[in-house]
């Protein structure tokens, strides 16, 4: 009988103590909630306040009861906002079309095709995955400067459209189809390209949407190249724009419209996240990392 | 099965005419720029072979500065970032209920353009005439001086840009942490919850060796992205680095390849090989220590 109400205490004991541990996990969990959040709140209050009430607080205020959408107007009409957004969106939509015809060719090679040499290729093209990309950059400023392509989309587009990691992440995936299916449409006479087309690519077309989905995150936060091959504002990217914008800006320190034109630049990749949420935490867990 | 050389290489071709111009020609020249003293770019003559480059490099005060500057972020984000994505991740995986919520969430600074929330960044720690901003104002609440974060004194710079660095690199880790910690077979802590192992024992004996090899991954390009910290620092303090005492390597390099100080390839391309040796070495001294650690 004893023994019986001991079981119970200590059951309960632990039904308290492991209580007591999801709380503090959930608190400390909601703590870093707050601080990744906490920004993003602040750029859309910042960019709905308006510019005089943002500068007559001295003490920030947390919310606003007059909130306006004049900063939006300011951001697509005195800077050329309209022009940044439009600039990166042909050149990310350029740059991954172009991508994605390249990489699925070699990749197709690679996986598919017989021919001599191939293990030496592919040797080489993995090793290529050790190089910094600041290292190759020095020589392709130079490159492009000399062919006359600076402020313009070509200079822009042509180094950003291979990837040695996407090419061997293609590769992988194209040689998990089973030989069958080639040997199958070999007998009836499909030409290879026509198989790639026909029955390789919509087999691994998850891969390739992940692909695409990371290779557009990455064009639409590139900032380095553009930079150094563009000072004409006509082709600026997103990033660069936005760094004229801080620097020359409005005439004056205008942070409200400066929030809005951040909230516009980023409100399309988390329109993107939220929906691909999956896709793109599988594809950045093999294989992406941000820098 | 038949072999068609020339159709292989058919389809290989844009690729390697991409990589052989933009990759492996660079590649070669980047080694070929560093030797060359005196280049001249307008002209495209130079006056000799030599290691002048790089002694010019390690003794340019502004490569000194951006090195003392990338090394202090390294070695104060890659340990911190890493054992908070791994406290995070742990208390993700103790929950059920939220657990997809707050992974979404965390995951939201790696969608977003660090140039532009970089700004963000910047006016809640700046201080100005109009304001002196919210972290100082928070800062006050506990009877705190506010700090000019962003114009202000060196700690307090380094400061913001570890901590604006540690934000952006922490979705990525607390993504591979959590489904390094999902993928650990549940029989060991059944195993080990029989024998009544403590839960603290049952982390450090059973979740941290079986992860292990994941970590020293997150270590490692760790320490590879934060040597090439650039953008981060551009968002919070602006183009000019230098005039900010806040420049890192990559910042240097670029600097000395393009803008008002620009025009020297010569010396970015030396600045570039001096930190793809540096990062070349840490990675091998992390692959060793590695070997010696990682449990599989």
């Amino acid at each position: 009988m004893e023994k019986h109400t001991d079981y119970a205490k200590i059951e309960k004991q632990a039904r308290i103590r492991s209580r007591v541990r999801s709380t503090v996990v959930h608190i400390l969990l909601s703590l870093w909630a707050v601080i990744v959040l906490f920004p993003f709140y602040w750029m859309v209050l910042t960019s709905v306040k308006s510019y005089s009430a943002y500068n007559s607080e001295y003490i920030p205020k947390f919310f606003t009861l007059s909130p306006t959408l004049q900063n939006y107007v300011d951001a697509f009409t005195a800077v050329p906002l309209g022009r940044y957004f439009t600039n990166t969106l042909v050149f990310t939509l350029i740059t991954t079309l172009l991508m994605l015809a390249i990489i699925t060719l070699a990749a197709f090679a690679f996986a598919r095709l017989e021919f001599k040499g191939k293990r030496l290729a592919f040797t080489l093209l993995l090793s290529l995955m050790m190089i910094p990309n600041e290292l190759v950059i020095i020589t392709n400023f130079v490159t492009i400067t000399d062919l006359g392509l600076r402020n313009t989309f070509t200079g822009l587009i042509l180094p950003s459209v291979t990837s040695v990691f996407y090419i061997y992440l293609l590769k992988e995936n194209f040689a998990q189809i089973p030989d069958e299916l080639y040997y199958a449409a070999k007998v009836d006479g499909t030409s290879d390209f026509k198989y790639l087309t026909k029955v390789m690519i919509p087999i691994c077309s998850p891969t390739m949407i992940t692909i695409v989905i990371l290779k557009v995150i990455e064009c639409w936060n590139s900032y380095v190249w553009p930079r150094l091959i563009t000072d004409d504002e006509n082709y600026f990217l997103v990033s660069n724009g936005i760094q004229a914008i801080r620097e020359s800006g409005f005439g004056r320190e205008n942070i409200p419209a400066m929030m809005a034109a951040v909230v516009v630049i980023s409100v399309p990749l988390i329109a993107l996240f939220l929906v691909f949420r999956n896709k793109i935490m599988d594809g950045v867990s093999r294989g992406g990392t941000k820098g | 099965m038949e072999k068609n050389n020339a159709k292989g290489w058919l389809y290989l071709l844009p690729a390697i005419l991409f990589l052989g111009v933009f990759m492996i020609y660079p590649l070669i020249d980047v080694f070929v720029y560093s030797f060359e003293e005196g280049y001249n770019s307008a002209s495209q003559t130079f006056f000799g072979v030599g290691l002048y480059n790089y002694s010019y490099v390690l003794h340019d005060p502004y490569f000194l500065q951006a090195l003392k500057n990338t090394f202090l972020l390294v070695i104060i984000t890659v340990p911190l970032s890493t054992g908070l994505a791994l406290l995070i991740s742990t208390g993700l995986s103790s929950i059920k209920k939220l657990r997809n919520l707050f992974q979404t969430v965390y995951f939201l600074p790696y969608v977003t353009n660090t140039l532009a929330v970089g700004l963000v960044f910047m006016i809640l720690f700046k201080k100005t005439a109009y304001t002196d901003g919210l972290v100082n104002l928070m800062i006050n609440w506990f009877g705190g001086k506010s700090v000019d974060f962003i114009d202000g004194p060196y700690w307090a710079k380094m400061f913001v840009l570890c901590f604006y660095t540690i934000w952006i690199v922490m979705p990525f880790k607390v993504l591979i942490l959590t489904s390094a910690l999902a993928s650990v077979d549940q029989n060991y802590y059944n195993a080990a919850r029989i024998d009544g192992t403590s839960k603290f024992r049952i982390f450090t004996r059973i979740t941290l060796p079986l992860i292990s090899p994941m970590i020293f991954y997150l270590v490692i390009t760790g320490f590879i992205g934060a040597f090439k910290a650039y953008s981060d620092a551009v968002a919070l303090f602006g183009t000019d680095l230098n005039a900010a005492e806040m420049n890192t390597i990559v910042g240097y390099i670029y600097d000395m390849l393009y803008g008002n100080s620009g025009g020297y390839p010569s010396f970015a391309s030396a600045a570039a090989i001096i930190l793809f040796a540096i990062v070349l070495t840490i990675t091998c001294i992390n692959l060793i220590i590695s070997k010696k650690h990682v449990h599989y």
